[in-house]
């Protein structure tokens, strides 16, 4: 780990907001991708509600 | 074969579908490399100190903050001149990608500029506009959501879009255009000039391809959704009328 000096907080909050939201803007579009392919799979073997 | 024909949906799902696990790939190589090259093995700067490992997430989510907005004008004007339903899509699924973007820009820039500037915000130009963009961002997404005809929705967000883009514009050339404010220029410029020294510019542009590559993959994947959805409600809408 560097020595990120008096400027720790600010530099790590940076990383761990940012990996935060790229990661969760991955898992939010692979999840709906699975779940709207799911849905489509039962609507075209005439299974929708 | 032309590149209209991309605009089939089917012929557009068939060649994105192999590909986007590969790009997704590469931008997690990308970034890997760059944020772990960025952040452990390179040095302070003499006059920022450690704040200037920002720059990798700064630069480039700031960028893709503007370009995922020129992405979703020129999807939209293809949209508007063609009546292309998947430019219209894509254009959609890039809006959350953008917000992603804007966010990071936005938290990473306050972060940054505290320790330097001795505050979190200023109301100058290049921050403002950039603020600004982010409104856009949120109401195009909630205009989308607003309209239930998805013709007139894609219609309404493509004008919302082209008027956005003064900002986006702004966003980019406001430190140029009014010389004031707080925030400097452009890190990144296609003149000839260098403005970030060699041992921060090699891991910054591996991370400007990992930040691109990775809203590449993300358009494609969820514009990919967003025709299917489509699909799906069209196949039920039909089934209701012939139930009916």
């Amino acid at each position: 780990m560097p020595d990120l000096g008096t400027y720790a907080g600010s530099v790590l909050s940076a990383y761990g907001f940012s990996l935060l939201f790229l990661v969760g803007i991955v898992w939010a579009s692979a999840r709906r991708a699975r779940r709207v392919a799911r849905d489509l799979a039962d609507v075209e073997a005439g299974r929708h509600g | 074969m032309s590149f209209w024909d991309y605009a089939n949906p089917r012929k557009f799902l068939a060649t994105t579908e192999p590909v986007i696990p590969w790009v997704f790939g590469a931008a997690g190589l990308c970034l890997g490399v760059g944020l772990v090259w960025g952040f452990f093995f390179t040095p302070d700067d003499f006059r920022q100190g450690s704040t200037v490992k920002i720059i990798y997430l700064h630069v480039p989510a700031a960028m893709m903050a503007i370009n995922a907005w020129v992405m979703m004008l020129v999807a939209s004007l293809i949209w508007l001149v063609r009546r292309h339903h998947v430019s219209a899509l894509a254009a959609r699924a890039a809006a959350p990608v953008g917000i992603v973007m804007t966010l990071i820009a936005l938290f990473t820039g306050a972060v940054w500029g505290q320790p330097m500037w001795g505050t979190w915000w200023a109301w100058e130009p290049r921050l403002t506009s950039f603020l600004i963009l982010f409104l856009f961002y949120m109401g195009y997404v909630a205009l989308w959501e607003a309209i239930a005809d998805p013709d007139t929705a894609a219609d309404l967000t493509a004008v919302l879009c082209m008027v956005g883009s003064v900002f986006a514009v702004l966003s980019r050339y406001a430190a140029n255009f009014w010389n004031q404010g707080l925030h400097q220029g452009a890190s990144l410029s296609l003149d000839a000039e260098q403005n970030v020294a060699d041992v921060f510019w090699f891991p910054l542009v591996v991370c400007l391809f990992g930040f691109g590559l990775l809203f590449v993959a993300l358009v494609l994947q969820r514009t990919g959704t967003e025709i299917r959805l489509r699909r799906a409600q069209a196949l039920r809408a039909r089934a209701d009328r012939v139930q009916a």
